[in-house]
């Protein structure tokens, strides 16, 4: 789950991480209103659920009042990457002479939280860690004892921040760290911490994803989710709560189990076709789910044609086959043509009880792919 | 022989009240596993399949000698059932549970490194030794005894490749569904290492997918150490980067680690044909054997 900028920079601020003086806007006359007590410069940032805000024109820095209403009204309502922006941060301008990255992951391979630090703040993280990895200095953090602070001084130090603001930034390092683990995130960065004229250090970005996995004892975070979809469908999954990804193709795809909805959207593509969505309906589904995930792939416009693929070991055959009978009995005309093919558990006996005026049936992954393929290039032809 | 569990392997089941655990622990007895007890906090005392239940890990192996769990523990409670196991030194924990928050497990996983107990998971499908031994929820009438090893990051793909070998007439030694979360306890790696020291185990099939670098770890592994001859599967080459997979694990991350091709890629460095297709990873097992 992510957090938008200003929700993870209210949970800074209350740490006691210095941040500079903002407001949320969510219309031209409350940006007003909001640089007018900030000043200028001001910065006018999109608060939307995507990287690469600044480069897409979702962040602009305004320097008087005409400048701030023309910026707040071009941002304010913008698509970007897919998402409406429908609220701003205006965020006092900072002076700064030096950017930073500061922040804190969990190192898949190794198992622990990691902390990072480089003086090459301000660009894409990604792109240093590619090209010059030696510019990130990486300290691993032992789960079982926590952060010792001598750890963020010495990542720090190790990362050449200059000496004059490097225990302010360790600082920041370590409160990031606790913020971290009380509030189980997966992933804390600060890009850039900016260092100011003056010699102050500011948190000027905050990004902060939470483990889903753990919301169940982070009430107070669940509660700041927005749910924010791409479209109509992904919403609709997420009322559902399948496990659901769109993509860009046209053969639906129907699964259970990750790896092999997976390996399914691979076939569709080996096949020649291309893949309109992942679609995963889980463990022991019956005919309720199986409904919904047909009006799920029948609602979406890109789709021509449909391969449902259930292998069963705790989902049962003849269970999917009763739902997609039942799904299918509620059309004067099938939509679209959905290819199935059940093993495993009780799959004889769905094989028997599905009703071939409706669906057609397939034995093998493969055939079944190649031929919901085939169905879709014939509507496409 | 097998690697991990056989029929010697004394079960306990934690968890083994709930709607799963009953479901599950009744299918492992059914297929022949040495299901000795269920280990449930306040319900020691009670029966479940006539297996005794005990309150703690602990008592289970004092009374029964239990020296294998399976973990069927809702979420909120599961690391802390695998704390109980990993501290009473069993030799194997399975943890089946899905969505068992990531820092806790980052915490499990310092423990591991500390016992000699071997965790496998979470989130995963368990461990089948056919005709010998199931810990898990993988159904049990798919697999076949024979002289193959299988280790897989998901289950119901794990089922797709059995299917394919068991059309052919080719059975398993030992089936592992090492899970799909980010930090899971046993590796490729670890499986490989342990297929590879089995006399019977005469090939190997690793399915792996998108997320981490576990595969290529084990393509490193295979071209060093290996002398088994092994087949790939990569699932999620059309994932798109930044979105997750259904799997916690299985994200291909903004910077573009962990896609498909770099393990396909780094599989084939280390000899080992990678299928386009189950089928395909089939026919380079017969070609093995």
């Amino acid at each position: 789950m992510k957090l938008h900028e200003y929700q993870a920079k209210s949970l800074f601020a209350d740490a006691g991480i210095p941040v500079p003086d903002s407001r949320l806007a969510t219309s031209v006359d409350e940006a007003l209103d909001a640089v007018d007590e900030i000043g200028y410069p001001a910065a006018i940032k999109a608060q939307v659920h995507v990287g690469g805000r600044g480069k897409a024109g979702g962040i602009k820095i305004a320097t008087d009042r005409e400048e701030a209403a023309r910026y707040a009204d071009e941002i304010l309502g913008m698509d970007l990457k897919g998402y409406t922006v429908d609220r701003v941060l205006v965020e006092a301008g900072v002076d700064f002479v030096d950017e930073l990255y500061v922040g804190v992951t969990m190192d898949r391979g190794e198992g622990k939280p990691v902390l990072m630090v480089s003086t090459e703040g301000g660009v894409n993280i990604e792109e240093v860690a590619e090209e010059n990895p030696d510019a990130i200095a990486r300290e691993h953090v032992d789960p079982a004892f926590g952060l010792h602070p001598y750890q963020a001084r010495k990542v720090v130090y190790e990362a050449g921040v200059d000496a004059d603001v490097a225990l302010d930034v360790a600082s920041i390092l370590s409160t990031l760290y606790d913020l971290y683990e009380s509030n189980d995130a997966s992933e804390i960065e600060v890009n850039p911490v900016m260092i100011t004229s003056d010699r102050d250090v500011v948190a000027a970005d905050g990004v902060m994803n939470i483990d889903e996995d753990a919301l169940f004892r982070q009430p107070e975070l669940e509660a700041m989710a927005e749910a924010s979809y791409e479209d109509d469908l992904e919403r609709k999954a997420g009322e559902y709560g399948f496990d659901y990804v769109r993509l860009s193709g046209n053969v639906g795809i129907i699964g259970n189990g990750a790896g092999l909805v997976m390996t399914t959207l691979d076939l569709v593509d080996y096949y020649g076709g291309a893949p309109a969505n992942f679609l995963d309906i889980g463990g022991g589904a019956k005919a309720e789910r199986v409904t919904q995930a047909l009006d799920m792939v029948f609602s979406d416009d890109n789709v021509d044609a449909v391969v449902f693929n259930i292998f069963g070991g705790i989902t049962r055959g003849d269970e999917v086959a009763k739902g997609i009978n039942e799904a299918l009995a509620q059309f004067d005309e099938i939509p679209k043509k959905v290819v199935v093919r059940l093993a495993g558990t009780n799959a004889e006996e769905g094989m028997e009880i599905l009703n071939t005026d409706l669906v057609e049936v397939e034995k093998t992954l493969e055939d079944a792919v190649q031929r919901a393929v085939k169905n879709a290039d014939e509507v496409t032809q | 022989m097998s690697i991990f569990v056989d029929d010697d392997t004394r079960v306990v089941v934690q968890g083994i009240t709930g709607g799963e655990g009953k479901f599950h622990a009744g299918q492992m007895i059914e297929y022949g596993t040495n299901v000795v007890a269920g280990a449930v906090p306040g319900k020691g005392g009670q029966e479940v399949h006539g297996v005794p239940v005990y309150d703690t890990v602990d008592e289970a192996v004092a009374a029964e000698d239990a020296d294998a769990s399976v973990v069927f523990v809702p979420p909120a409670f599961a690391a802390d059932a695998v704390f109980e196991s990993l501290d009473t030194d069993l030799d194997l924990a399975v943890a089946i549970t899905e969505g068992i928050p990531t820092q806790d497990m980052a915490k499990v996983n310092k423990r591991l490194g500390e016992t000699d107990t071997r965790l496998l998971g979470p989130n995963c499908p368990g461990i089948i030794t056919p005709g010998e031994a199931k810990l898990g929820i993988l159904p049990g009438n798919i697999f076949s005894e024979g002289n193959v090893g299988l280790v897989s990051r998901s289950g119901t793909l794990t089922y797709q490749v059995v299917d394919n070998l068991t059309e052919r007439g080719i059975g398993q030694t030992t089936a592992i569904g090492i899970g799909g979360d980010p930090i899971i306890g046993t590796s490729f790696v670890d499986a490989l290492e342990a297929f590879e020291a089995d006399p019977d185990t005469d090939a190997v099939v690793m399915c792996g997918e998108i997320g981490g670098e576990d595969e290529e770890q084990a393509a490193r592994f295979i071209g060093e150490y290996m002398d088994t001859p092994v087949a790939g599967f990569i699932a999620g080459r059309t994932a798109p980067p930044g979105k997750r997979m259904g799997h916690a694990g299985a994200i291909v991350s903004g910077s573009g680690t962990g896609t498909a091709q770099s393990k396909i890629d780094a599989l084939n460095d280390a000899g080992v044909p990678v299928g386009d297709t189950p089928e395909e990873v089939a026919d380079h097992v017969e070609e093995f054997l």
